[in-house]
């Protein structure tokens, strides 16, 4: 029976590295110095990259990062330092039904909410990733702030400091690291979300805002472009491997690997830094 | 909860330079804190914005059921119940039956159940029961780095490795050996039911897998230990004393797995060919209430199609949110319910 076992490890293992080792053959030859710097070329023409996606990704993470980061810590330290009641439970259970929530019904109500009768937009694609991203940092900030013991907070209202000052000075300041690393899941968790995206950022073939450079490295005013449709490196994947070309297909695979360095480089760093922090327990 | 396919981080609990830092601060700053008489005004201030915060959350949720119900009362009317038995899906003449996508979303699932569930569970076994000790953290590190890869990701890798896989060795097999069950018949062009249940099931053994290894690191010790003073085999120790004492949160975390399943859209929307009808052989293209969202959203035009769609959504939101709820009621009664009841 221990063969079965170790079939069943061997069979669940051999697509991680099947795709690993894929993304990686055809993704290294690709990612080149055009594909990060230059912006899609005409339909069926070769050669161009996907700049605008990264840098679009970006800008809508930013946005996700700057709603969803604040209201999930709040949030989270409304449960651990004040949600005991009948309140507190009602939002406990409401973050882990947000978190079951499919993402293409999120991006349908981000559609419904900020993109009909405005348009498409990198805000509306950020304001549905950062509903993704609140209840993960949430409950993962009340439950490590659950774990800061009681007489470290008893202790510093015995200074006489206030109840705001002892959450945030004392509490959230010994929680840093487990905080940080709920933040960093759920950012890894939406950085490669898609469908969200497909009908609140929609995609872009081109620049979205200006740049600060025209193409003669002339200074210009420059926007971000929050109110534009705005490319994203994952809708790029999505249509880049579904169209018939195989020169797209090839940025496709290309993409994809820089999504995903990005990707598990936060997750590899995230798990080095807890465990640095927790003294090898396990 | 933090998503259960995650590692759960581990705090470093207090650290003295921490407390000492803050009982030797010197008079002058913490006079600051106390002379000010406002420090009332200011909790109160503070308290009321974290509960603006928390309400936002109840708010979200409160918002999504509202857009959705608002939006797809156009097509409730037209409809009503019918809309989820009708299988005809007609945008031209404005005739729209959700049966075909509720069909293609409950078959690529359960192909996918079918395929995780002793592939995760037999993985969960080996790390708790088998493995050495030091496999035992890449491993699960591993299989977690499964859950980390982004849809989209899965879905072009099934386009150009799975799919040509599929027609090019596993259809003609199955078509072979078991063609007479009506599973496995029709044209092989490896897209189709099966390729979207095949990728499912590898996107959903990661968290079938961590609940379950969760679950099972819960029997305590003993029980283990009194199996096999019994006589038994590890083999009978593992099937009696563990995995009969977790089944309820193996069941759960299967269950949240399928929650993950049904409501996934890109990689499901890549390979499973899009179109809507109901066949019997799982080798046809069909459609997911997801993929459909994902396909004809943005270019849906017309109101009464807009609202079908956001029907369909509506639908799949009600769905994901009952499996999840009975998904986390299972777990919970495991790991954090009383321990698990002796010799059941």
């Amino acid at each position: 029976m221990t063969g079965a076992a170790v079939l069943t490890v061997v069979l669940v293992l051999a697509p991680l590295i099947a795709i690993f080792g894929y993304l990686v053959y055809k993704g290294v030859g690709s990612v080149n110095w055009a594909f990060l710097t230059q912006i899609p070329k005409p339909e069926g023409e070769a050669g161009g990259g996907m700049a605008n996606g990264i840098v679009g990704s970006m800008i809508i993470l930013g946005v996700a990062s700057v709603i969803g980061i604040p209201l999930g810590i709040g949030a989270g330290i409304y449960l651990a330092e004040f949600g005991r009641g009948r309140l507190g439970d009602a939002i406990r259970f409401t973050a882990d039904v947000l978190n079951g929530v499919p993402s293409i019904v999120i991006g349908v109500v981000a559609w419904a909410i900020l993109v009909r009768g405005h348009g498409f937009s990198a805000l509306a694609g950020g304001v549905a990733l950062s509903i993704m991203m609140v209840p993960t940092i949430c409950r993962t900030t009340e439950e490590m702030l659950l774990l800061v013991p009681q007489a470290l907070r008893e202790a510093a209202y015995g200074l006489g400091i206030p109840r705001w000052r002892t959450t945030l000075s004392i509490t959230l300041r010994t929680a840093t690291s487990g905080v940080i690393t709920g933040v960093m899941l759920a950012f890894a968790r939406i950085a490669g979300e898609t469908a969200p995206l497909l009908f609140t950022a929609l995609g872009n073939e081109y620049w979205s805002g200006r740049l600060p450079f025209d193409s003669h490295w002339h200074r210009q005013s420059w926007t971000l472009g929050l109110d534009q449709p705005t490319a994203a490196l994952p809708l790029q994947i999505y249509k880049y491997a579904t169209s018939p070309y195989d020169d797209l297909h090839r940025q496709a695979w290309a993409g994809a690997l820089v999504l995903i360095i990005l990707i598990v480089t936060a997750v590899a760093a995230v798990r080095l830094a807890v465990r640095r922090s927790s003294f090898g327990a396990a | 909860m933090a998503n259960a396919a995650f590692p759960r981080p581990d705090m470093p609990g207090p650290q003295p330079v921490e407390q000492t830092k803050v009982t030797s601060a010197s008079a002058a700053s913490v006079a600051p804190l106390l002379r000010t008489s406002g420090g009332e005004v200011q909790d109160r201030v503070f308290k009321s914005a974290m509960i603006l915060c928390g309400l936002a959350v109840l708010g979200i949720l409160v918002l999504i059921v509202y857009e959705l119900v608002s939006r797809s009362s156009l097509s409730w009317q037209a409809f009503g119940f019918k809309f989820f038995g009708a299988s005809e899906w007609d945008p031209v003449n404005k005739q729209f039956g959700a049966m075909p996508f509720i069909y293609g979303t409950l078959v690529s699932s359960l192909v996918a159940l079918i395929i995780a569930v002793p592939l995760a569970v037999g993985v969960a076994v080996f790390t708790t029961e088998m493995c050495p000790r030091v496999l035992r953290g890449p491993l699960s590190f591993f299989v977690e780095l499964l859950a980390a890869i982004p849809s989209v990701i899965y879905g072009l890798w099934a386009i150009f490795v799975l799919v040509p896989l599929l027609s090019g060795y596993v259809q003609p097999f199955l078509a072979t050996t078991l063609g007479w069950t009506g599973l496995f018949g029709g044209p092989q062009y490896g897209i189709g039911m099966l390729a979207a249940g095949v990728i499912l099931a590898i996107m959903i053994i990661p968290i079938i897998s961590s609940i379950t290894r969760e679950v099972l690191m819960v029997v305590p010790q003993h029980q283990r230990e009194g199996v096999l003073a019994l006589g038994a085999t590890r083999w009978e120790m593992i099937r009696v004393g563990v995995l009969r004492n977790a089944r309820a949160g193996i069941v759960g975390g299967v269950i949240l797995g399928l929650g993950r399943a049904l409501g996934e859209t890109m990689a499901v929307t890549m390979v499973i060919g899009n179109n809507p009808q109901i066949v019997k052989s799982l080798f046809a293209p069909g459609y997911t209430m997801a993929s459909v969202l994902a396909n004809e959203f943005s270019e849906a035009t017309g109101d009464l199609y807009l609202s079908a769609l956001i029907e369909i959504g509506l639908a799949l939101f009600f769905v994901t949110i009952i499996v999840n709820a009975l998904a986390q009621l299972l777990v919970w009664t495991v790991t954090r319910g009383q321990p698990a009841r002796a010799n059941a």
